[in-house]
């Protein structure tokens, strides 16, 4: 091969690639993008069932519920627009109590419900996704992490 | 002309003096100094005055600079086989990178500002950051990110005096790989913590803070693969001046996500739009100079020399590529909800996207790192190279139906990976296969360890994510419960105290299935008065095939406390392979200097 058309072929692949990427990216990204949600985002376009996002708000006053086995709890989420009921089955994070920002990952079921598999907490030293800090309102502290 | 280096010398030396007063200011608890009042506190541990020197914004910044004229003043000293303009070009393009850094320090991150009234005690260190790992977690990346910037200034130097070359890759490559290894080993140790400390279980959040590491990591390892085809093989000559010019800017928007306060999270310190601005600006010199330098000088870099595409140069082109597109994958997910939120578009991306749009990429990279070793320089045969994959090719379906019978199926991308990592283990140690082993040159020891330690994390990878068990329960004492094949009892709580925290501390007794010995684990749930904190203490033990994980969470009203346990097969290797690559990474670095010394004597009496 010459060196020219090497160079070109190179320069081709790298395009290619480029472009590939990209694509996989978007494609990902249409998919993901909208990872975030609020209970008013649920209440205006629906839930977006079975998929794995994050519901961020407060927890409402008075919702934690603990069930018998010890290890479930069942509180709501609010963002002053709408609720939206989560269950969460683990260890809470050690800041999660009522009326505090909370982020909660897992899924939505059909009847608009969460089901939570990790719950990151406000003033807790773990890792809080700035949306939830701005929907919350109030002194949202820096966090760090997922503890289911 | 003949002070650069003089002066180079004594930069690094007075940035150092700076550095070694601000940890004197931290050890003695200087009140006085406002960064000190705010970050520390006199009743802290000894070990974590020393290190939060460099635990808060101001003093970060001032160990960036303090490692950048340290690394400007090791090429003054050390470098010699450059010819004296490139070279000069070279210090010249690091006092740059330095004349900012120090800039932004002055003007708006001052570690030395004083405080009147001088305080009784300080604010305290976040509890999170008293860790041993976490003292030298920063000073490790930092002195990788900035042996980026020196790989970068001798590609700015190579550009200005039109000298692009073997030779400029020679000088850059031992940078280029030390800031490798350095960055190799701090992801490791920052996953590593991660995981033992935030008590969540996890290794890879694909936090913005993580990818802040792994996007200069990502394309330093594409960098140390074309430096190499252009320092032994003299191609590929404009794309690794690109890469340098790249990998820096990754380490510049890495800077400029965790130091700009657009981030909330541990790592982001600062939260001052002036500062923001002002790196911002910083990044947008630098890249945008070294690219307008690239551009104007590429066009008289020569062609080097050509190869087949079915060649070790070719492979290493491949590998190029697929870094680079998992680079911009990465770029995009961590860049795109900052670029959203400037237009009012709150969003977030999250391992969904990542796992979905990289691991895909990832898996055939490691297809192609397998062949690469296996092929010859220059040209080589297609089908002789099928026949040499024979036996990676074996390993990995062996491995595979291995999973598959003993296992009945499981995910498909932990499935590949294990299959991958079994191939590539086979394929990374097939170049010493036949070969003396004894006169088998350092470096090429380097490759095959460093590529191995990628097979091994690979496959904790996989065996965590497929196979980790997990149980979650409340826990009355005394009552037994089973977590993969261990049995944990809850013997008792009982509090404890620390230098400057209280806790709750589990007693567990534990043992692998019915008749094996007993150990103990305690797990803790620790206060932190100042700042008011709690943390989890995870109690870990480490075997042979896993890691045992325990966590301890609330108490409830019947008086059972909530225990989460995995059992977790074969995590270690994540943290093993790190270390392996990093190991590789360093014969290597000792294999290559050793050479170029004495090539450069043999030059000097011919």
């Amino acid at each position: 091969m010459k060196a020219k058309h090497q160079r070109l072929t190179l320069a081709l692949l790298a395009v290619a690639a480029v472009i590939g990427a990209g694509l996989l990216a978007l494609s990902a990204l249409k998919d993901q993008a909208a990872f975030f949600y609020a209970p008013g985002d649920v209440a205006k376009a629906g839930p977006p069932v079975g998929r794995a996002v994050r519901l961020g708000g407060m927890v409402e006053n008075g919702s934690i519920r603990r069930q018998p086995d010890g290890v479930s709890i069942a509180f709501v989420v609010t963002d002053g627009v709408a609720t939206v009921p989560v269950r969460f089955r683990g260890v809470t994070p050690d800041l999660f109590r009522e009326g505090s920002g909370v982020v909660a990952e897992g899924q939505f079921n059909a009847d608009r419900s969460f089901i939570a598999t990790n719950l990151l907490a406000k003033h807790d030293e773990r890792y809080m996704p700035p949306q939830a800090a701005k929907t919350a309102q109030g002194d949202m502290h820096e966090t760090k992490t997922l503890e289911p | 002309m003949a002070a650069v280096r003089p002066v180079a010398f004594v930069q690094g030396l007075l940035a150092l003096l700076a550095m070694g007063l601000l940890i004197a200011v931290f050890m003695r608890s200087d009140m006085s100094v406002l960064l000190v009042a705010q970050n520390s506190h006199s009743d802290k541990p000894l070990l974590y005055k020393f290190a939060g020197a460099w635990g808060n914004h101001e003093g970060s910044m001032l160990l960036w600079v303090t490692i950048l004229g340290l690394a400007g003043a090791a090429v003054a000293m050390l470098e010699h086989n450059l010819p004296k303009p490139t070279l000069i070009a070279t210090l010249g393009a690091q006092a740059a990178i330095a004349l900012g850094f120090y800039a932004f320090l002055l003007f708006s991150s001052n570690p030395f500002a004083r405080l009147d009234p001088v305080p009784a005690d300080g604010a305290g260190l976040n509890p999170l950051l008293q860790d041993p790992g976490l003292a030298f977690h920063p000073p490790t990346l930092y002195i990788g990110y900035v042996g980026i910037s020196v790989a970068f200034s001798f590609a700015v130097g190579a550009l200005v005096t039109r000298d692009v070359g073997p030779a400029f890759a020679r000088a850059m490559r031992p940078w280029a790989l030390g800031a490798w290894i350095f960055l190799t080993l701090g992801i490791t140790a920052g996953s590593y913590w991660a995981y033992y400390e935030l008590g969540w279980g996890g290794w890879w959040f694909w936090d913005p803070v993580e990818n802040a590491s792994l996007m200069p990591w990502l394309a330093a390892t594409a960098l140390l693969h074309s430096v190499s085809v252009l320092a032994t093989r003299d191609g590929l000559r404009a794309w690794t001046v690109m890469l340098a010019v790249v990998a820096f800017s990754m380490s510049m928007v890495g800077t400029f996500l965790v130091r700009s306060g657009i981030l909330t999270s541990v790592h982001a310190f600062a939260v001052d739009p002036k500062r923001g601005s002002f790196i911002l600006a910083l990044l947008a010199i630098y890249i945008g100079g070294a690219l307008v330098l690239f551009a104007l000088r590429i066009g008289t870099v020569r062609q080097g020399r050509t190869f087949d595409l079915v060649s070790r140069e070719g492979a290493l082109v491949a590998n190029n590529l697929l870094l680079s597109v998992i680079l911009g994958i990465v770029l995009i997910g961590t860049l795109y909800p900052i670029v959203a939120a400037s237009f009012g578009v709150q969003l977030s991306v999250g391992p969904p996207f990542f796992n979905k749009a990289a691991g895909p990429v990832a898996l055939a990279l490691v297809a192609i790192m397998g062949a690469g070793p296996l092929l010859r320089w220059r040209r080589d045969d297609g089908n002789e190279l099928v026949e040499r994959m024979m036996l990676p090719i074996a390993a990995a379906a062996l491995a595979g139906a291995g999973v598959f019978i003993a296992t009945g199926g499981i995910a498909i991308l932990p499935f590949l990976g294990i299959a991958l990592a079994a191939g590539l283990a086979a394929a990374s140690v097939a170049p010493l296969w036949k070969r003396n082993l004894r006169r088998t040159p350092l470096f090429t020891w380097g490759m095959v360890i460093a590529h191995l330690g990628i097979a091994v994390s690979l496959a904790g990878m996989a065996s965590e994510s497929a196979f980790t068990k997990e149980t979650l329960v409340a826990a009355r004492v005394g009552e037994p419960h089973r977590v993969g094949p261990y049995i944990v009892r809850l013997d008792g709580i009982s509090p404890v105290i620390g230098a400057n925290w209280s806790a709750l501390q589990a007693r567990l007794s534990v043992r692998r299935g019915e008749d094996g010995d007993w150990f103990v684990l305690r797990p803790q749930s620790r206060f932190f008065a100042s700042p008011p904190t709690v943390t989890s203490e995870s109690a870990i033990a480490t075997v042979l095939d896993g890691q045992l994980y325990t966590v301890l969470g609330a108490p409830d009203e019947q008086g059972r406390w909530q225990l989460r346990l995995w059992w977790k097969p074969f995590v270690t290797f994540i943290w093993l392979g790190g270390a392996l690559i990093a190991l590789g990474g360093a014969l290597s670095l000792i294999g290559r200097v050793r050479r170029e010394r004495k090539a450069s004597y043999r030059e000097a009496y011919v």
